[in-house]
């Protein structure tokens, strides 16, 4: 009896282990099969989302006339994202258009990447996979051995203790540096388009480095966190996951409320304080910019830094008045542009200095 | 420990503590009771999570042991520390009363004796079961905090290489909360009951308030708890939990209030809401729905 619910549990979606199952077993023994209910709730959940799928998978089990409650929606598999040429496989070295090539990336570095072609876009992605290779840290509340600072009592006392009491040389200690998280909101609506993609890989790439420090959410009439789909390995792999959860791909923009989303689900609770936060947008706002503004303005309350990126704002000729932009200014600590590989580097500049 | 021979016994017993648990977590409490597995709480702020805790440790007739979690918490400041200080007067005391007569080896075993030994929460926990030891917001610890959990709850011992491994005699009960700003690890949750702490119904929360202010008129109760189920409701930045809708009630009781109006409930809306954005939201809300 006990396999045939781990069975259909599991169907449902559920992480039944075998350990877990032991302990619904032992637990349905100690208070009988008429509270089924709240042991298996008890001993086979471990996320508000499992207890979702198991009550569904309850509720079908109850009602099997009906057929299964709960299934997965699939949708059909959208290709939004352009796929990356390997940047022509480095075969043979040795020619001389290998200085050619060097300057190339430097003025690759300095395109802007919606006038990009398809084979100058993956070398642009490789040139960004190097931009998050970086270590983005703040100062921990831990302590490491270090030449001057404090006095580090532990360890001088401890130096004592092996001199049989006798006084020694201090030993000094430093805050040892924590990584610092990432959150990125990229604006995935129609007029940011040509840079989503290669803000993606970004940020991707960011995850690749750093997984647990990194946190990925898309902007557009709705927010969607991004993060798992970015945690899988092959970039590729991870983007198609990542269209399949996008739901408003190139619609319109309701930045206001999927910031405030943000701020309000996950942000106020923990992801945003202490985090560099850097969100990517042209700043066109459909609805009220005003709100926009407060909105943002409690962002920056809750995160160390935040960064405000528009890839017009290195465009000449530049002035913020995109009515969201406007509004949304006095609350950022810096607006950069990010229209060009150069330009997010000068992101991750910005970032390094919360 | 008394023995509570079903969930509805436990559940009367929290009820006597001053705590009304529902049907999940009275549940959970007599499973953990009885299996010896600690509970892992979730839910958002203010829900009772920590005051479970203290209900059911006062049920239980046990003491309650509370390790605050915080980031940067270290083995030092959960499980145990050495008295260095104590350890060196030690050894200058030895010194001088025996110089000479004693062992090197001796005097080292001497120094990593249980005296010098300073029990911090986890270790106070295995010493002293049975007790109720809670885990507060293990989600605000880094997670490499979360190993050192690991063999309390699994084993109820704690292992200091100097000395060997302490294991309780009676398994401690032990309660693990979390506001879930980072999801645990799972290692964690196999091992522990999970329960999602929801916010009580309306009827639930005038009870509790009864409960809790007994000089509380019953139909000032079930208008603060109406009012509070209508604030979650709105789209607010910290909806607020049993704890605000208590302080709320106490407030009204302090003012004598005999019914909650919308002037009086605009004016004691800092009590319950902590943002000043939430504030603007629900001005004139209450008592006008």
């Amino acid at each position: 009896m006990l396999s045939e619910v781990a069975g259909k549990l599991r169907a449902a979606g559920l992480p039944v282990t075998l350990d877990r199952l032991a302990a619904y077993g032992e637990a349905l023994d100690a208070v009988g099969v008429g509270h089924a209910y709240w042991v298996g709730r008890l001993t086979l959940c471990g996320s508000p989302e499992d207890i979702a799928r198991y009550d569904a998978a309850f509720a079908g089990a109850k009602s099997a006339a009906r057929g299964p409650a709960w299934q997965v929606r699939r949708l059909p598999e959208r290709s939004l994202f352009r796929a990356t040429m390997p940047p022509s496989a480095a075969a043979g070295d040795q020619d001389p258009a290998l200085a050619v090539r060097a300057t190339d990336a430097e003025v690759l570095r300095h395109r802007d990447i919606a006038t990009l072609s398809a084979d100058e876009r993956a070398e642009a992605a490789a040139l960004l996979a190097q931009v998050a290779a970086a270590d983005i840290t703040r100062p921990g509340h831990r302590h490491r051995p270090a030449g001057h600072g404090d006095v580090d009592r532990r360890r001088s006392v401890r130096a004592m203790l092996r001199a049989g009491g006798e006084p020694r040389p201090l030993r000094r200690q430093a805050r040892a540096p924590r990584p610092r998280r990432l959150v990125l909101l990229v604006d995935v609506s129609g007029s940011m388009s040509p840079y989503a993609d290669a803000l993606l890989r970004l940020a991707h790439a960011f995850t690749r480095h750093r997984p647990r420090w990194t946190e990925t959410y898309t902007l557009g009439t709705r927010l969607t966190r991004l993060t798992p789909a970015l945690r899988i390995r092959d970039v590729e792999t991870a983007l198609r996951e990542a269209g399949r959860l996008i739901p408003d791909w190139r619609g319109g923009t309701r930045l206001a409320d999927g910031v405030a989303a943000f701020v309000r689900r996950d942000g106020h609770r923990g992801v945003a304080r202490r985090a560099a936060v850097v969100v990517f947008s042209d700043g066109w706002e459909s609805a009220d910019p005003a709100r926009l503004g407060a909105t943002v303005a409690h962002l920056h309350r809750l995160a160390a830094r935040t960064i405000w990126v528009s890839p017009h704002a290195g465009r000449p000729g530049f002035a913020p008045t995109a009515g969201g932009l406007a509004a949304v200014l006095p609350h950022v600590d810096a607006l950069v542009a990010g229209h060009t590989v150069a330009a997010l580097h000068a992101v991750l500049e910005e970032v390094r200095r919360a | 420990m008394p023995d509570f021979e079903s969930p509805a016994a436990l559940a009367a017993g929290l009820a006597d503590a001053g705590y009304l648990a529902d049907e999940g977590l009275a549940m959970a409490g007599f499973l953990a009771l009885r299996l010896h597995r600690p509970i892992f709480l979730e839910g958002d702020a203010g829900v009772g999570k920590t005051a479970f805790a203290a209900a059911l440790a006062e049920t239980a007739g046990v003491e309650l042991i509370r390790l605050q979690c915080y980031e940067g918490l270290d083995a030092s400041h959960a499980l145990y520390d050495w008295d260095f200080a104590r350890q060196v007067l030690h050894l200058r005391a030895v010194e001088t009363a025996a110089h000479g007569t004693l062992s090197a080896a001796d005097l080292e075993a001497d120094l990593y004796d249980r005296r010098f030994l300073l029990a911090r929460p986890l270790l106070q926990a295995v010493e002293r079961a049975p007790c109720v030891l809670l885990v507060d917001e293990v989600d605000r610890a880094d997670d490499e905090f979360e190993a050192y959990l690991l063999e309390v709850l699994a084993d109820a011992a704690v292992t200091v290489p100097e000395l060997g491994r302490i294991t309780a005699a009676v398994p401690p009960i032990v309660v693990v909360t979390s506001n879930r700003t980072r999801e645990v690890h799972d290692a964690l949750k196999r091992r522990c009951l999970y329960h999602w702490v929801g916010h009580p119904t309306p009827q639930r929360e005038t009870a509790i308030l009864r409960r809790r202010l007994p000089g509380l008129d019953e139909r000032l109760a079930a208008q603060v708890a109406a009012a509070t189920a209508h604030l979650r409701t709105l789209d607010l930045v910290k909806p607020p939990g049993v704890a605000e809708a208590i302080d709320w009630a106490a407030a009204l009781g302090a003012l004598s209030a005999d019914a909650l109006t919308t002037e009086l409930a605009d004016a004691t809306l800092g009590v319950v809401l902590k943002v000043r954005e939430d504030i603007a939201l629900a001005t004139g809300v209450i008592g006008a729905q």
